[in-house]
């Protein structure tokens, strides 16, 4: 009943409405795709009848104007898209309000009506009207700089400690003094070698020494 | 009494060090994880992906892997035994085998130079993209506003949001080479880091480096198989003709070309990582008894598994993105369509969308024309087509791909953190080559302890590699790249070559080695030293320089930020003449210095002729 009541209302002021009309914006929902298999054929009355209202609602908003009802607002040409044209005339229905008091009214009050549908800017679109897009937040110190601080820092310390560990070795080799090679590096090989062979054993494990050869080391000039 | 040591009969080329042992490995698997480290790096995982997918998918492993046995394990064992014999860094060693030869060390050195000046800004920005990656949603994933909010950004529009955030943000390129722009302090500071961080891990030598080899080398392999196995289950991943299919197909008349020859042996050579001297100085640290041959196959072999296996990875992220991309596509396609005719929503779909198409154009001919040239036509094929290589495949294509998985700050974390220590690994690698003939040389160790040489060095190259943070630091950044260590590698790598098996003396290099090793040379591998891989790198050396000189002028892709992409541009005068001194100042040493050493010892009269 309200349907039929609702094509009465808008076939008496059809002159009004008209696609590319003065002051007349198109609208375009996409339900499917905003609610996939939930959509249901019976939908988009329901969502003519909640447009208006909401339209409406917006619309007095707008401070100057007064005494505005759902009947103001004339739709016009709807297509299976779900898409369709209104325009809003004033409490006379002579004549329809400007585009940029409507325009003003639906952006500032774009979010309340997209989440009365359940819908976003994408499937409830206002073409003319361009919507603000909400900036990513942006946080006050970025968050790069904080990650950057944290490893800069652990990597200042490391760098310090080995370095600081490193001269109190060599401190501490230049204390006693050795003929055995010893170095920060625990890895470093302190056996001496001579064209591959291990010199070491040679010394230290006990074997005989023959005193020729060590008479004979002395009279050769040291090197 | 204590007897002293004394010198050996044999009149010793090394004498027996009566001062600092050399420091070693403390095992051998450091070593080869060294090895492997410094020759896995960013090489295989963008631009072997690339060259399978320029020539022909599979059938490229063809002379991939043939250029691997008769190249690549080689030079690789030749350089491996140099440094193991003769104990010393690349310019030690070189002058130990002729003292006219000590240039190849020194061009190795340059060269060895100029890669870590560039290289660790990829390090740069591999931190930055790291450090970004911790944001939700991520930065590369949508467009910044505009400055009145009513839309995105105009030239992220245009190129696409990785593309936007790549050139936009992380580099802030300029319009061309010529404008230069100011410093960047993101990117400095992220390259200040990236050198700290390097500086930390060379500090102590060989401990240091021993250690963080370990990680370096087996952490991006633990990042690859993660990715596989994310990469296998991915959307679009296995589609024939995409993905993993890429590697499928096996055309027989690219065997034919013999640009994929040249490809895979340059692929190879530079892969491997060969007349760096970074080999030579590893293999120095190492006892004098170690299977050099043994390691040398390990570390070539599981450098070409890393890039094919790095391929499947590659190919597979490669397939979502196009299949991800084509959808996209088809539904602005869709979108476009059902609002130009007020169709029902939902009514279009993949599937009959080129029968509705057929349709609309008979029933509404003049709105369908108005509506046809913003069609697209959108095509697997030609998303797929797309080869990418270098930066752009790693902080491009990755991050588009990357966007659209779920969970994406934990891929892209982990993506990233591997992307650094490929970096990290080789640059191990690099600064080795400096550092270890500076500590070799008794002039510099006598006066200044390890640490302070190395942190000399990296505060050299830190500075010198703010330029490539300039604006304009992306174009000087490509030139480093393409010119700074192509043609003098093969150079030097030929002339080491000859100069082991001619100047040395191959049989003279054998016995030493059998003495070394106690294992005979055996006569494959003395071919390929003596014979085959000389002539290889002669007809790469012709090639290139053919190349070089038939195309003229040398252009480079400059980024159009009204366009949104790149375009070709010529390089002016003094590019060139930068990119000339690049290869001539590596490549002169190697005569300058021969030459040099001629007229030192004529002038110092009454020296012997010069034996090695």
């Amino acid at each position: 009943m309200w349907w039929l009541l609702f094509f009465l209302v808008t076939a008496i002021r059809a002159e009004l409405c008209q696609p590319d009309a003065e002051n007349a914006f198109k609208v375009r929902l996409s339900i499917r795709t905003a609610l996939g298999d939930k959509a249901v054929s019976g939908e988009p009355a329901k969502e003519y009848r909640i447009n208006k209202v909401v339209f409406l609602w917006s619309v007095k908003i707008s401070p100057n104007r007064r005494g505005i009802l759902i009947s103001h607002v004339l739709l016009c040409n709807i297509t299976q898209r779900v898409s369709f044209w209104f325009v809003v005339t004033d409490p006379t229905k002579n004549y329809t309000l400007p585009a940029d008091e409507i325009q003003s009214a639906i952006r500032m009050n774009r979010n309340r009506i997209n989440s009365a549908f359940s819908l976003n800017d994408q499937t409830l679109e206002f073409l003319k009207i361009p919507s603000t897009l909400a900036p990513p937040t942006d946080p006050s110190v970025p968050i790069w700089i904080i990650i950057f601080g944290v490893v800069f820092c652990i990597v200042i310390v490391a760098i310090t400690l080995l370095v600081l560990s490193g001269i109190r070795q060599r401190r501490r080799k230049n204390k006693e003094p050795s003929e055995v090679d010893d170095t920060e590096d625990k890895s470093e090989n302190t056996i001496t070698i001579e064209n591959g062979i291990p010199c070491d054993p040679l010394d230290t494990k006990g074997w005989h020494i023959n005193d020729t050869f060590m008479t004979e080391d002395e009279r050769l000039t040291p090197l | 009494k204590q007897p002293s040591r004394r010198r050996s009969g044999r009149p010793a080329r090394r004498p027996a060090t009566m001062e600092k042992a050399r420091p070693l490995w403390a095992n051998p698997l450091q070593f080869v994880f060294a090895c492997i480290s410094y020759a896995v790096g960013l090489g295989n995982v963008w631009r072997f992906p690339y060259l399978c997918q320029m020539y022909g998918g599979g059938s490229f492993l063809v002379p991939y892997l043939i250029m691997l046995i008769v190249e690549g394990m080689p030079l690789l064992y030749l350089e491996l035994a140099v440094g193991q014999r003769m104990r010393q860094g690349s310019i030690g060693a070189w002058r130990t085998i002729s003292p006219y030869l000590s240039g190849v060390g020194v061009a190795s050195v340059v060269v060895s130079f100029f890669l870590s000046m560039y290289y660790n800004v990829i390090n740069a920005w591999a931190f930055w993209y790291l450090f970004h990656s911790f944001q939700d949603p991520l930065p590369w994933s949508v467009c910044p506003l505009n400055a009145n909010h009513t839309g995105f950004d105009a030239e992220c529009e245009q190129a696409s949001s990785t593309k936007y955030f790549w050139y936009r943000k992380t580099l802030n390129i300029s319009p061309s080479i010529q404008d230069s722009g100011s410093l960047q302090w993101e990117p400095a500071l992220c390259l200040l880091l990236a050198w700290l961080v390097v500086y930390l891990c060379i500090l102590r030598g060989t401990e240091s480096t021993g250690k963080v080899v370990y990680f370096t080398a087996s952490m991006p392999y633990c990042v690859l198989i993660i990715y596989l196995i994310r990469g296998l289950t991915l959307h679009g991943a296995t589609n024939p003709g995409s993905g993993i299919g890429g590697l499928v197909p096996f055309e027989l008349e690219q065997l034919a070309n013999p640009k994929a020859w040249i490809n895979a042996a340059t692929q190879i050579f530079f892969s491997l990582g060969l007349g760096f001297g970074s080999l030579i100085a590893f293999a120095s640290y190492n006892e004098p008894s170690n299977n050099c041959q043994k390691h040398a196959i390990i570390v070539s072999l599981i450098n070409s598994s890393t890039s094919i296996f790095a391929s499947v990875v590659t190919f597979s992220i490669y397939g979502f993105k196009a299949t991800f991309n084509y959808e996209s596509c088809l539904n602005k396609v869709i979108l476009l369509l059902t609002n130009s005719f007020d169709l029902e929503d939902g009514f279009l779909t993949a599937s009959n969308l080129e029968q509705v198409k057929g349709y609309l154009a008979s029933t509404y001919p003049d709105q369908y024309s108005k509506v046809f040239p913003l069609i697209k036509n959108c095509s697997l094929e030609s998303e797929l087509d797309t080869a990418v290589q270098g930066t752009g495949l790693a902080f491009i294509v990755y991050t588009e791909a990357i966007k659209n998985m779920e969970v994406s700050q934990l891929w892209s974390v982990l993506y990233f953190f591997m992307l650094l220590m490929l970096g990290i690994g080789s640059m191990l690698g690099n600064t080795a080559a400096i550092l270890t003939p500076l500590t070799d040389s008794k002039a510099i160790s006598r006066h200044l302890p390890k640490e302070a040489i190395s942190g000399l060095v990296c505060l050299l190259n830190c500075a010198v590699g703010l330029v490539f943070t300039l604006e304009a630091g992306n174009y000087w950044f490509d030139i480093f790249n393409d010119y700074a260590a192509t043609l003098s590698l093969l150079l030097i790598v030929l002339v080491e070559t000859i100069a082991v098996c001619y100047v040395y003396g191959l049989r003279r290099f054998e016995s030493d080695l059998q003495a070394m090793t106690g294992r005979t040379l055996s006569w494959y591998w003395k071919i390929m030293w003596a014979g085959v891989s000389p002539l290889l790198i002669i007809s790469l050396l012709l090639f290139y320089l053919s190349d070089y000189i038939l195309t003229g002028t040398l252009q480079y892709q400059a980024w159009d930020a009204s366009q949104g992409q790149l375009v070709t541009k010529d390089y002016p005068a003094y590019a060139l003449a930068v990119i000339g001194l690049l290869v001539a100042s590596s490549t002169m040493c190697i005569p300058l210095v021969a030459l040099g050493t001629f007229v030192w010892r004529r002038l110092r009269r009454g020296d012997p002729a010069p034996v090695a």
